[in-house]
């Protein structure tokens, strides 16, 4: 068991940066497994680049990469991503 | 508002040092005095941004400790012995120094009145801060919300906040239950072991009166509760989280 | 990210960044006494007895290795700098491990790239000729002691001509083939190269 890793909360500010909207309670669909969790429960790793994973299969959810000129984020392993209005 | 995205990108802004307080021999209080604060609610956070000299910056998240009060913010920092960011926090912040921060961050780990009871808070060490903020909420709300709070230290010296916890444990429906996992002090009566289903399920409340769980500490620390909470019949979905990584925030 | 020069910490340094000699640290980069760890996920944790190392691809044969096997080849101690992507450095690691030269030793093939995969399913891609002739290494004893999981053990890559991404943890094989593949990280927005010399972190740079 990783004492390093971290949850959604961990990215709240980063994701509120980029989308402009408070992101950990935006419910999101696995790729991988179909599950589906709110931003603040996924887990969240820190490589060379913020790695976010499905707590249930560990798919990988997205990838965020901050460069010195913009902010890259890839949601490829999101199927879905519901943000209550 | 609960569950609804809040619109806004977040902007830094200056905070100045109002006052500093010592909790424990490794935590100290900061209050701050920002201008303009929106307000936030209990269990969110804020970035904090220091910057040196030459240029260079340090982020880190820490959670807000104080229930909404204007323009005032409370944080509570434990003092990471090779931390680049605590250390200068507890150790060097004085009244009138300023810092840059950016919030209220967060809306999952987040209790407020509206979400009701009964709650249940489990807090690992500095993990007590943002369950902090949702108790002093409750009570400065009046509110009969019952609220159970089970607190792991290692030693009684080491107790986030002790003396207001004694004071607010006798309010209705706030009781307060502690856990001191290295020592304990002579005559100690209370548990003095790591949080297990077993003194869980001594604290209740019981997974069918389906309360609201919230826990927060070191990485191991939550997950070793949030698992014992499964197997003691509570539903995922009522169990939230947060984890502070490995060194506890 | 406009930093407002006027905003200044009192008393503020950060961590104690060594003098970096720009001979010797490469340009955007501090020297750290730490070793961060970094992962894009949990540490897998393989049991010895189920480990194996392959090599396969485009080769005349495949090869593979129990962990038996792979620690009775020859190693080396390697002592050098790592640069991670994330700005720091750290010097003089000592490392002891198998040369790549080493386990492709008679291999024949015409592949031009080779991509090294994991436990837990990182990728990271490279040309072949990137860890061949002394350049590479995998490396299962840190500081003369096993490699720590955290870290990447029971063994990793060493690419340390690189940024670290490019040395894979918790290394299972490498795949050699004609065409190139980005990895992981390369897919998600970092260089498909990586050479700190000329700061190549991110795609397009």
């Amino acid at each position: 068991m990783d004492s390093h890793m971290l949850d959604g909360n961990a990215v709240a500010g980063l994701l509120q940066e980029v989308f402009a909207l408070e992101m950990t309670t935006a419910i999101g669909t696995c790729g991988g497994c179909g599950a589906r969790e709110p931003i603040g429960a996924v887990r969240v790793f820190r490589g060379a680049g913020v790695v976010l994973r499905c707590p249930h299969c560990d798919h990988t959810l997205a990838t965020i990469v901050r460069t010195a000129g913009d902010i890259r984020i890839s949601l490829a392993g999101v199927r879905t991503l519901e943000i209550s209005t | 508002m609960a569950g609804a995205a809040l619109l806004g990108r977040l902007t830094w802004q200056p905070a100045e040092v109002a006052d500093v307080v010592t909790e424990t021999p490794r935590t100290k209080t900061l209050v701050f005095e920002v201008p303009g604060w929106p307000g936030h609610r209990a269990g969110q956070h804020v970035d904090v941004r220091l910057t040196a000299e030459d240029g260079y910056q340090a982020e880190r998240s820490y959670s807000i400790a104080s229930a909404p009060d204007g323009s005032r913010l409370e944080l509570t920092v434990e003092r990471l012995d090779d931390g680049e960011v605590s250390p200068y926090l507890t150790d060097e912040l004085r009244p009138g120094d300023r810092i840059e921060l950016r919030g209220p961050i967060g809306g999952y780990f987040v209790w407020e009145l509206s979400v009701g009871g009964p709650v249940l808070l489990v807090a690992g060490g500095s993990g007590i801060v943002p369950l902090m903020a949702m108790i002093r909420t409750r009570i400065a709300a009046g509110s009969g919300t019952e609220m159970r709070l089970l607190f792991s230290s290692r030693s009684w010296d080491d107790v986030i906040y002790r003396d207001e916890l004694e004071r607010l444990a006798g309010d209705a429906g706030l009781v307060v239950t502690h856990t001191l996992t290295r020592s304990q002090p002579p005559g100690w009566t209370g548990y003095a072991r790591r949080v297990d289903a077993e003194i869980l399920r001594e604290v209740g409340p019981r997974a069918d009166e389906r309360p609201h769980v919230y826990v927060c500490g070191p990485t191991p620390f939550v997950e070793a509760v949030a698992e014992a909470l499964v197997q003691l019949g509570h539903e995922p979905r009522m169990i939230k989280t947060e984890r502070f990584g490995a060194t506890g925030g | 990210m406009a930093h407002d020069s006027s905003f200044v910490s009192r008393g503020f340094h950060g961590r104690r960044r060594g003098e970096a000699d720009p001979g010797r640290v490469p340009p955007g980069q501090y020297v750290t006494p730490d070793f961060p760890v970094l992962s894009a996920g949990p540490t897998p944790h393989r049991s010895l007895e189920l480990w194996n190392l392959s090599i396969i691809g485009e080769v005349d044969e495949t090869r593979g290795w129990t962990w038996e096997e792979f620690s009775a080849l020859p190693t080396e101690e390697i002592t050098v700098d790592i640069h991670c992507v994330t700005k720091w450095s750290k010097l003089e690691t000592v490392w002891r491990g198998v040369s790549v030269d080493t386990l492709l030793d008679g291999i024949e093939t015409a592949a031009e790239y080779v991509i090294q995969y994991s436990d837990g399913g990182y990728t990271t891609n490279l040309p072949l000729e990137d860890v061949t002739g002394g350049k590479a290494w995998i490396v299962y004893e840190y500081d003369g002691e096993p490699l720590a999981p955290e870290h990447g053990g029971p063994a990793r890559m060493l690419v340390p001509h690189l940024y670290f991404w490019k040395s894979a943890k918790w290394l299972r094989g490498l795949r050699l083939q004609s065409e190139d593949d980005p990895g992981f990280w390369e897919v998600n927005g970092y260089h498909n190269y990586g050479d700190p010399w000329q700061e190549q972190r991110y795609w397009g740079d």
